[in-house]
Order: C-alpha cells, then structure tokens, then sequence
C-alpha cells in the first residue's frame, strides 16, 4: 500500500516535470566489464539518433542474477521493458507465457520491419518455438572455444601455430607443458557445464536429454550420463589429479580466466565472447584461438557446437508508448553496421548474415586470425537432434547441481559414473517440477 | 507477583503505547511468515501467474530428501562450533579484560570492533585470508603441509564458514560477559580468596555460576545469530559450496527459492526454520532456565 502511494506520488511528480520529455525504456543487462562499456555506448548512440524514447540500461549481474532479479521485479510489477536473458533461460521464460510480450508480436503490432531469415542459421533453431516464431530479440550469441597461449607452447619445445585438435593431443600437449616446467597447468575451462558436458554431448553428437533434447516439450529427461560424458568427467578427474587440468570454479568459472591471463594454464577454454577480454588481458604473450578439442575415437567428424550468450526479452505491463520505442530499439540493434561493430569488437557472433558479409567485406577475417573460428564451429556439419542446443526449464538449477556433482568428483567423493548419474536424477526431479508447476 | 504490576488508569493507554512495536511486528513478521505458511502448501511458477494447492507436498517431499536432512545435520554441526567458539573465546576475552584496570577500555574498544564489521565483509575478509592461491593464512598451512582448499574440500568451507561467523559474534559475547563478570560482587571474591581458594577456583565455583543468566540468554542469542544472521558470511565466501557442504538451512532456504524459483518447497523450508527454533528457544526456556540461577 505504502508502495503504491510512493510510486503514484513518484510517477505523478515526473509526468508533471516530463511530460514533454522522451519515453524512458529500462533494458536490464548482464554485460559486466568491457563488454559492457560497449553495450553502453549502443543505448547512447540510439539516444542520440533520435529524441522520442531514452534507453536506460542498468547492469543487474551475472546472467543468472539478472534472470531472478527480473522475475522478481515481475512479481512485485516493476518489470523492465527489456531483460537480457541468457539461453539457459529460455525454457523458463518461453514457459511464462502471460509475462513475456513475444519479439514476433511485437514487431509485427508495431509495423517494424522483422524477418528470421536474416538471422544466422544456429540463431534462429535455437530461439524459435515450436511454431516457428523468434520469442525474444537475438542479442548476444557465442559459442564457446579454445584459447591458448603461444609463448608457453613455443617454452614447452611445441609448435606455437598448432592447437591441439583432439582430447589426446590436449594430454599430450599438457604433459609437456607441465613436465617441462613451462607452466603450471595444461589447460583449464570456465562453464564445465556448458562447455564441458552440454557441448560435449553436442559435438560427440550425444543426446543431453530426451524429446530432442527438450525442444520437444517439458516432458523431457536429462539423459548426459552416457558413456562419451563419463569418460570425459572421469578424463577430467584423471588430468586433474595429474596436475595437467585445474578447475576454475562452478558457474562461470572465474578463476579460469586469471589462471590463463596469469600464465599458470597454457589453455583455457571459455565463450567466444571472452576474445575481447583475452586480448586485453594477454599483455605479456601472444594468445592463440582454436576449435573445441573432440575425442578422433568417438566420432570422425564433430558435430556443430551449441550457443551460449543471452536475448532481449519484452515483459508485458508496459505502456504502448514504450513497446513503440522497444520496436525502434529492436530495428536500431539489428542494423548490420551496428551488428557487426559489436560482433567484432566483443567475439560474440555475428547474429545477422548482412554483419557478417559486412564483416567480410571489410576485410575483418583476414587481418584477425581465429576470429572466425567460432563462427566456423558452430555451422560446422549438418546439425542433428543432439546438437540444436539444449532447452530446459529450471536449466539455471541444473547447472548449480551439474556444478555440485563435478566439484563431488574432483574432491573423489564419487566417480564419473555415479556423479552424472545423480546429476541426471536430481536433474530429473527438477524437470517433473517445472512440468507440474507450468 | 501482584507487587509487580502496573495499573495503568486509562484502560487504552497499554494498548496505544504497545501500538507501535505490534505494527512493525505484524507488517515484518507476522504477514510475511503467513505468507511463508500459505504458499508452504502451493505450487506456483516463477512469476506467479498461477499457483494450486498441494497440501503438505513440499514438506514431505523434503522430510525425505537426503540433502535437506544432510543440511539440517550440517546446520547442527555449524550452530554447536559457531555457538561454543563465539562464546568461549566470548569469555575468555571478557576474564581478561575484567583483571585489567587501566587500559581495560582500549582492550573494549578494540574487541567490540568486529561486531561493527558487515558480515559479507566478514565472509570476504576471512575468503581472502585463506584463499588457496593468494591467501595468507592458506600459505602458512601449506607450509606445515596442509593443501588448504574450500573451493574443493567440504571441510575446509565448514571451518572456514565456522570461523567467519564466530569471530564475528565474539565482540557481541565478550561485552555481555564482561558487563556480567563487573556485576560479580568483589566481596565474595574476596571472602573465597581468604578462605584459600585460588583464581580458578574461585572462578569455577563463584562467578560462572553468578554468570549463568548471562550465559543463558547468549546462548539463545548466539543460536538465533547461527540459524538466521549468518547468511551473508555464507554468500560471500562459500556459496553453500563445494558440493552442498555449507548449504546450511537459511542458505537453501535462499538457494532453492531466489536462484532455484522453487518458491513453494523454499516457503516450506523458511516454516520449518521457524519451527526449529521455536521448539529449540521453548526447550532452552524449559529445562535449561531451571538451572540458572539469577
């Protein structure tokens, strides 16, 4: 009650002294750092191409912390008009059908121009629901890759041009590195959820759950306790009790970005969106970039890996003035210069064939080597049901057990076996109480 | 007991001066623990568009699952470490401080600042100390050959999470019980020491005793201060990490409701929370006052 007067006194005071003034837009975000400051100078510059509507981006965390916050703003009915929400979310927010105001919709309501052809092919097979139709507005893509470092190859007696291609080249390259004294760990990896268990199963061609991975319905169950993912946890046990893999911690794996900068890891694997960071930040050698390492006994020709990076939800209970404004924004987004500038200042993909002609056009490829590998990953083969993507409700609580159950190997409190299949069980019951409660 | 009570003339005055403590402890307290109750007993999507009745689903479901009785057990082991640490070194400190006369106050001063720090602060600052790769503290155990690591070793993150949340708590006993210990009466120390009792003695046997409703009512306090304040500490240091070791009860109650969305089974937790410690404050009441003696 208190509230309502306060925010009734608040909005008053301000119709009154801006009544002439642009429409505001709240846009929620999870871009931290560099990536950040640019995501702050797009919302400037479309400020600046026009005086009806203002952009105000605000910084709410992590993804995960991003997601919560806005579901808690909606519950209380201070929901933004745009949240940034990571492809985890998706399930979760594709689900919420009477909080979300469908991109398609919008666009269309709003008689802005909007075609899903444009979009890169892993964009649009990722975000679209079972009719068809692009949810929320492709933002920021990746796909996650290997990083390595040069000089310590070239220290460890290895060729600094070559990255190791396979899981065995990856041991082998570790061990030299390690033995020769030229750094204190192999590799290390952020997202062990992402990268080393949802990408796995995706590029070994491995289901991750039933029902086409979830695509299918929230009847789906978690099935990535296969052999291909067990011998990959209890390789990683293997290496790290070796000292050839260090752990950077759960969740996004902090710490695996500082073991690679401080030149503790030769190899980090970690998004496409961390090229920026990478290069800031290898101040005192020359870093390298490389697919995903695959197992050459498993399959001869790996599967396409899967997307990671976040989209532009619309939340319903905003006036039609600001929808208005969100449909120019969208417009503006999606304009290939501005595609393109974002794509490759940050590594994330080019969400837009027209940004990545334009990218080509202009030459970008060429004068940065492994800029387009990420691209090159993940159109790489023909995609099958096993390698789309992953699309779950609850996914962010997955994760935290996924997480729990790696850190329960590596501290031998449990095996690759057992630590999967309880991650699959415990997964399990989360996907039974997403189905009853949506 | 009638020597005891206060007639107010007016009839409406108690009520009117009482107003103002019972409002804050309706809209704080009592609404949202009914709230807590209600959705206990509902299944609701994360952004609440619809919600159903399902009973005492959540609570059983919960009574059977080996994690929440894991953290009830690991809640226990953390309150009793959290509980005797604070308050042992609580009473250790004020003993000391109480011999001291001229510099007693700095001595106070300096003890009591701790409390004054936040604890996320608290949590960070101990994080640091014994950091695997960076920290002070987890340097020197390496040096006496322990390979200090809460990122990955559940014992670790308890001590860890332990020792944060006690050194906090330490000010707060140490000013009790050294308010107690200066109510003591000197001359029955004295009298104990003519009579040829020595200081431990005469500690044992005359001020601790003297000391019990101090002691007792930190006891409550301090078990409170576990179950509900030490969230913070947790968050910044820990994160109910590695694999649940600190997930204790007020953090799952967190974890499974704010990051989990799963706000039916959290609700039903933060019910059973309350209950926990209301049966335990209602025992403390009954059985332990009998021994107090003020």
């Amino acid at each position: 009650m208190i509230r309502k007067f306060i925010t009734a006194g608040f909005a008053l005071a301000l119709s009154a002294s801006s009544s002439l003034a642009a429409t505001e837009i709240t846009w929620w975000h999870a871009m931290g750092g560099e990536v950040g400051q640019k995501l702050e100078e797009i919302a400037k510059k479309f400020n600046e191409s026009q005086t009806d509507y203002v952009v105000k981006p605000v910084y709410k965390g992590t993804y995960p912390e991003t997601l919560t916050a806005t579901i808690a703003a909606f519950r209380a009915g201070e929901q933004p008009a745009i949240a940034q929400i990571f492809e985890v979310g998706t399930g979760t927010m594709m689900a919420a059908k009477g909080a979300v105001y469908p991109v398609y919709k919008l666009m269309a309501d709003q008689g802005e121009l909007f075609e899903p052809a444009s979009f890169i092919a892993p964009v649009v097979g990722y975000y679209t629901d079972i009719e068809g139709n692009i949810l929320s507005m492709p933002f920021n893509s990746s796909t996650p890759i290997l990083y390595y470092n040069r000089d310590v190859f070239k220290k460890a007696g290895l060729d600094p041009e070559v990255a190791p291609k396979t899981w065995a080249e990856v041991e082998d390259f570790s061990r030299k590195i390690v033995t020769s004294g030229a750094a204190k760990c192999g590799f290390t990896s952020a997202w062990i959820t992402w990268i080393q268990t949802e990408n796995l199963s995706a590029i070994h061609d491995q289901p991750f759950g039933t029902l086409e991975n979830g695509f299918g319905g929230t009847g789906a169950e978690f099935t990535f306790n296969g052999p291909v993912q067990v011998r990959h946890w209890g390789n990683l046990k293997k290496w790290a009790d070796e000292g050839l893999f260090q752990y950077g911690g759960p969740a996004g794996g902090d710490d695996a970005a500082t073991k690679f900068y401080a030149q503790e890891c030769a190899m980090t694997m970690n998004s496409s969106a961390g090229r920026s960071g990478v290069i800031k930040n290898a101040k005192d050698f020359t870093p390298g970039f490389a697919p995903l390492p695959y197992y050459d006994n498993v399959t001869k020709e790996p599967k396409n890996s899967i997307i990671g990076g976040a989209t532009l939800w619309v939340l319903n209970g905003q006036s039609d003035d600001v929808y208005k404004g969100v449909a120019k924004f969208f417009t503006y987004l999606s304009e290939p210069q501005l595609q393109a500038d974002w794509h490759q200042y940050t590594g994330y993909l080019p969400i837009t064939n027209a940004a990545y002609e334009l990218g080509r056009k202009q030459g970008y490829y060429e004068k940065n080597p492994g800029s387009e590998i990420a691209l090159g990953q993940i159109t790489r083969g023909t995609p099958s049901a096993n390698s789309k993507g992953v699309r779950f409700g609850n996914l962010t609580q997955a994760r935290i057990i996924v997480d729990e159950e790696f850190q329960a190997l590596l501290a031998g409190s449990k095996d690759a076996q057992q630590a999967l299949d309880s991650a699959v069980q415990r997964g399990n019951e989360l996907l039974r109480e997403f189905e009853a409660a949506n | 007991m009638d020597t005891k009570r206060t007639i107010f003339p007016n009839r409406m005055l108690p009520y009117l001066l009482l107003a103002p403590q019972l409002a804050i402890t309706l809209v704080f307290f009592i609404w949202p623990a009914g709230q807590a109750v209600k959705s206990s007993f509902e299944r609701e999507d994360p952004f609440g568009l619809s919600a159903s009745f399902v009973g005492f689903t959540h609570y059983a479901r919960l009574l059977q699952d080996p994690l929440y009785l894991g953290s009830l057990g690991r809640t226990a082991v953390f309150a009793i470490a959290v509980t005797v640490l604070s308050m042992a070194l609580g009473l250790v400190f004020a003993a000391a401080v109480n011999r001291l006369v001229k510099v007693g106050r700095v001595y106070t001063t300096l003890l009591v600042w701790p409390y004054a720090v936040a604890p996320v602060i608290a949590g960070l600052l101990w994080w640091f100390l014994f950091n695997s790769t960076t920290g002070v503290l987890a340097y020197f155990l390496g040096q006496i050959g322990i390979g200090w690591d809460h990122n990955l070793n559940g014992t670790h993150a308890m001590i860890l999470i332990i020792i944060a949340a006690a050194w906090k708590q330490i000010s707060y006993n140490f000013l009790f019980f050294l308010a107690g210990l200066q109510s003591v009466p000197h001359s029955l120390i004295e009298a104990a020491a003519i009579d040829g009792s020595g200081p431990v003695k005469r500690f044992l046997t005359i001020v601790l005793p003297l000391l019990s409703p101090t002691t007792f009512f930190l006891f409550i306090v301090n078990v409170n201060y576990t179950m509900f304040d030490t969230f913070a500490i947790v968050d910044a240091t820990t994160g109910g990490g590695p694999a649940q070791a600190t997930n204790i009860l007020v953090y799952k109650v967190y974890g499974d409701g704010y990051l989990g969305l799963n706000l039916g089974s959290s609700s039903a937790q933060s019910v059973l929370l309350m209950l926990i410690v209301a049966v335990l404050t209602v025992i403390q009441f009954r059985y332990v006052e009998r021994r107090v003696q003020y």
